[in-house]
């Protein structure tokens, strides 16, 4: 089956000004690849700074102009270029940011989420998904900085999924989400996936991941270091990478213990 | 040190009649580590930007030492880490101006975090949501602070990185008698780093 996303070997360079007219290059991302397939949920977990943000922006052609994009983006089987971005993205492809600055402050929540369209299926539409997240329409009358920062996460949702969206990219959805409402985020990815969208969802959350993820690739400084399947990683087949182990135990529910003193030095 | 809610009670000017925030009582006192935990949109947030002097009550009182919050000038002893890090920052300053903008930073502090020089010189749109928190919370951590308000602190480190932020911050509260008020949607999070834990049933009731 062809994959709907596929990565292979991107590298993000950011070129930057120092004094006068010398310029430094950053590299933020090195040598990435990955792939998701329809049906599937791929997770994407790793340390803060290690580019996974930066990834769905590459996806979406939303980095910032300094930035230098290298390796192959392929949608449906064909390069994603910018040109070919801008027809689908916001429909077929869309981006759950991560910031809640990414809403208008200026705009109502409602208007925002049909994106001013105003015939009535379209109201209806939303009037539906804000209460599949547990936003009565009330909400549809507030502005951004009335919202809780649960609930502005749930209207940046909201706005991804009023189209059927194929890929869903969700860059960290689910902070400041309780873990119920959490769960029925993700699960509703999850049910995307299984009517053939691909989900690709970053996040640090990795029980959360793990509770709806096919696959859980590990980042670490721009590269990908793991790639596992959540059936394994749950099984006891334990975790493959020393880094994704550092992972598993420092979660709260399994130890909550710093990474030990070799690792230490790996991460550095 | 006490820090005290009073039958806070908050409501935003044009939202309609519905207080966002209706008659909450709190005392967290220094050295003390209380967990807060309650579905999303019940007002845990503003609860903290009260109690941090960030606005002001239409009924009640947010009390330090019996002093109203909002009426401390210069460095606020009660510092508010805010949930978003890319909002806690102005994005037209280099982070090293941010950093230092409330006064002087501890080199520990700034070495315990994990703050590497090279973040100081990039804009806040050039750093990760995790790095940006950690220079917001070398900020908060100035000399005269006597409470840290944690709102969703951790939520958007990764998990090995949450674990080094608290052990620094659980350290520097002990060694400081710092009064942490922590929330949370984390459960097993809050059970590892307080020593109590308040459902928000049990602070309305």
């Amino acid at each position: 089956m062809e994959p709907i996303l596929n990565v292979a070997h991107l590298s993000v360079t950011f070129s930057r000004y120092g004094r006068g007219f010398s310029r430094t290059k950053l590299s933020a991302i090195e040598d990435l690849s990955l792939t998701v397939d329809p049906g599937q949920v791929a997770a994407v977990v790793g340390s803060s700074g290690s580019g996974k943000s930066l990834l769905a922006h590459a996806i979406f052609h939303i980095l910032p102009p300094n930035s230098r994009v290298e390796g192959t983006l392929l949608y449906d089987g064909a390069p994603l270029t910018a040109h070919r971005a801008a027809e689908p993205r916001g429909r077929e492809l869309v981006l759950i940011p991560q910031g809640v600055t990414y809403l208008d402050p200026m705009m109502k929540v409602g208007p925002q989420v049909c994106r001013g369209r105003r015939d009535p299926a379209v109201r209806a539409r939303c009037r539906e998904v804000l209460k599949r997240y547990g936003l009565g329409p009330d909400v549809e009358d507030l502005y951004p900085f009335q919202l809780s920062g649960g609930m502005a996460r749930r209207v940046l949702i909201a706005c991804a999924v009023m189209e059927r969206p194929r890929l869903i990219v969700a860059d960290e959805p689910t902070p400041g989400l309780d873990a119920r409402t959490a769960q029925r985020v993700v699960g509703h990815f999850r049910e995307l996936a299984d009517r053939g969208a691909g989900v690709l969802l970053i996040t640090h959350d990795l029980p959360l991941a793990l509770s709806v993820a096919d696959k859980i690739v590990v980042m670490h400084a721009g590269q990908t270091v793991d790639e596992i399947s959540a059936d394994q990683l749950q099984s006891g087949y334990g975790p493959s990478h020393p880094y994704t182990r550092a992972l598993w135990r420092a979660m709260p529910q399994n130890g909550f213990a710093p990474p030990s003193g070799d690792l230490e030095e790996w991460l550095t | 040190m006490t820090l005290e809610a009073k039958n806070l009670t908050f409501r935003y000017p044009h939202g309609g009649s519905a207080p966002v925030l209706d008659g909450v009582s709190l005392t967290l006192r220094s050295g003390e580590r209380l967990g807060l935990s309650a579905p999303s949109g019940r007002g845990k947030t503003t609860l903290c930007k009260l109690l941090a002097g960030w606005e002001k009550p239409a009924s009640g009182q947010a009390l330090l030492e019996g002093v109203p919050v909002s009426q401390y000038r210069g460095f606020c002893p009660v510092q508010l880490l805010w949930q978003h890090p890319e909002e806690g920052v102005d994005p037209l300053r280099t982070l090293r101006s941010t950093l230092y903008e409330a006064g002087p930073v501890d080199r520990r502090v700034i070495e315990g975090l994990g703050i590497q020089d090279s973040w100081l010189e990039r804009y806040p749109a050039e750093l990760s949501g995790g790095e940006l928190q950690r220079v917001s919370v070398a900020r908060a951590l100035g000399p005269e602070l006597r409470f840290l308000l944690c709102d969703e602190a951790s939520a958007m480190l990764d998990l090995i990185t949450q674990v080094r932020l608290w052990r620094f911050l659980l350290a520097q509260a002990e060694e400081r008698e710092l009064g942490l008020l922590v929330v949370s949607h984390d459960i097993c999070l809050l059970e590892q780093i307080c020593a109590r834990v308040l459902t928000w049933e049990e602070l309305t009731a």
